[in-house]
């Protein structure tokens, strides 16, 4: 359960990029994140697992305060959702098999566990293949999807992208949607910003509109709405 | 923590020694410079200290004995002598051991003071030497005023200007090895440091990846006393070589016995294990100092 209570974000260089947001999104749901480029919906995402903390106004995640967190217990939160992130965010020096077994290096899981749970993940992404390649070796459409396997590789109760599939072809979008849907169908909720007006217009979800930091529509089975 | 997540951290750590190659290479290099030049100044410091101790050492307090006196005297004079407990040793100089040295000193004119064993105008004499060559000054006063002691001699201002000098040699050589230790660590630090900021945007992924801070910090850890550790290593090759180098040429070749250095033996292991604690301590410091800054995401 994600719940936003009059959330403002000032980034320090003055621009308001989040102006009193409320919003609930419940466990289990599947939430369209749309809008203009530069309306806030990456910083609506980075709350939510607090690469940005809110200027004012509460935020609430599976139980957490996180707006009133403390340092130690940022790490628990983060653990608990599988986030993919715009700029894919892979570690340089790691090669593709690395960047996603690290996040299962983090929750301390054994090797017998990793190995194939990291494989089946790349197998899903289609990259099992790059095992041995390193991010700067890889296209942004692969590192988009080494983000993904990364992000769903603890088989976490909430999943957050940032345009995952800004990067990708018609066809790979498609089977990263198809893979959503289904884990969405196995009770993760999921919430993703992006851009691609065929996705939200065909599978119908939940479509939040956020335009110059203030959601302009919230609406169940919603369209993209915008031109283009 | 579990133990394979520390088997993790190590092998992570050393990992990064090669994954950062050339930056690696820059602070281990930087860790190998500071650490010889201080081990040039900490061997030259030690051995002067040495040269100065062994300096020290020959100071002597000369005690005459009056003339006449009888031998029981002398023998009670000799217990006293040692009864001093800053006294190391007492060496008794009878008068006609004491007029063949003052005439052999003479060389082939000793012949001008044949005839003197009769009438010998010289005293009994007894050479002390004290545990800590400070003391000389009030032990000597103290002797002078036992019973039958006609004088004493201990060369009194060359004492106080070799002590001045001695303690300034080495309060100078201290505070240079200190000087030098911060300015290796400043030097070091800084270098570690600029490897680190490079990776301040793996450390920001790491943290939102679910990374607690002491995760992200132990392979840094190991990879900061990797560095400052296998920095070490080559300075301290090139110091004992070079030293031992040194010993040959001045014992051997330039015949300089006086010069008297410090035996390898001890001093190698002591450099060694001093150097590299030194420099895994920088090491560990530089890299754990630079990761901190980064760790608030
Ligand atoms: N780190 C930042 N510092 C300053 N301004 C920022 C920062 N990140 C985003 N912004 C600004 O905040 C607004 C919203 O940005 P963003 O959330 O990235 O929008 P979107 O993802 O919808 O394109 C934009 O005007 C953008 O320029
Ligand atoms: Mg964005």
């Amino acid at each position: 359960m994600i719940e936003m209570l009059d959330v403002w974000k000032t980034y320090p260089n003055g621009t308001n990029a989040l102006e009193g947001i409320n919003v609930k999104i419940e466990k289990g749901e599947f939430v369209y994140v749309v809008g203009p480029s530069g309306a806030g919906k990456s910083t609506f995402i980075k709350l939510m697992y607090r690469e940005e903390k809110p200027t004012k106004g509460t935020i609430l995640l599976n139980g957490f305060n996180i707006s009133k967190l403390k340092e130690r217990q940022i790490p628990k939160v983060r653990r608990s959702i599988g986030v993919v992130f715009q700029d894919y965010k892979l570690l340089p020096k790691m090669n593709v098999y690395e960047n996603v077994a690290f996040a299962m290096e983090v929750v301390e899981a054994t090797k017998k566990q990793t190995k194939p749970r990291v494989l089946e993940m790349l197998e899903l992404v289609k990259l099992k293949n790059k095992l041995r390649s390193y991010p700067s070796e890889l296209s942004g459409g692969e590192q988009q999807r080494v983000s993904i396997a990364r992000a769903l590789v603890n088989s976490p109760g909430t999943i957050i992208a940032d345009e995952p599939t800004g990067n990708l072809d018609p066809e790979t979008s498609w089977e990263i949607m198809r893979i959503f849907e289904e884990i969405n169908l196995r009770g993760t909720t999921v919430v993703m910003a992006t851009h691609n007006r065929e996705i939200v217009n065909t599978l119908r979800k939940r479509v939040i509109a956020i335009e110059g930091g203030r959601i302009a529509r919230d609406q169940q089975r919603g369209e993209y709405g915008y031109e283009g | 923590m579990k133990v394979r997540t520390m088997g993790r951290h190590l092998r992570e750590g050393s990992r990064n020694i090669t994954r950062n190659g050339w930056m690696s290479f820059a602070s281990m290099s930087s860790v190998a410079i500071t650490l010889f030049i201080l081990g040039v100044f900490l061997l030259l410091a030690l051995n002067v200290n040495h040269i100065a101790n062994v300096v020290e050492r020959q100071v002597e307090i000369r005690v005459f004995v009056k003339q006449g006196v009888e031998k029981v005297e002398v023998d009670k004079l000799a217990e006293k002598l040692k009864d001093f407990s800053q006294v190391e040793s007492v060496t008794f100089i009878p008068k006609e051991e004491g007029l063949e040295n003052f005439k052999k000193s003479f060389g082939d004119k000793a012949y001008w003071f044949e005839g003197l064993e009769k009438e010998n105008p010289l005293s009994d004499e007894f050479v002390v030497k004290t545990k800590d060559p400070v003391e000389t000054e009030m032990v000597a006063e103290r002797i002078k005023n036992l019973p039958y002691v006609e004088s004493v001699n201990y060369a009194k201002d060359m004492i106080k200007k070799l002590f001045t000098i001695t303690t300034m040699i080495r309060n100078v050589g201290i505070g240079f090895i200190v000087a030098l230790a911060f300015t290796a660590m400043f030097l070091i630090a800084n270098t570690i440091k600029l490897t680190i900021v490079a990776r301040r945007r793996e450390i920001e992924i790491m943290k939102l990846v679910g990374a607690t801070n002491s995760f992200i910090r132990w392979p840094f850890f190991i990879e900061g006393l990797l560095m400052g550790g296998l920095g070490s290593v080559v300075p301290i090759l090139l110091l004992l070589l070079g030293y031992r180098y040194l010993i040959d040429l001045v014992q051997v070749d330039l015949n300089l016995y006086f010069l008297d250095l410090l035996p390898l033996n001890p001093l190698a292991w002591q450099l060694s294990v001093l150097l590299m604690g030194i420099g895994a301590f920088i090491g560990v410091w530089g890299s754990m100092m630079s990761v901190r800054r980064f760790l608030k995401v």
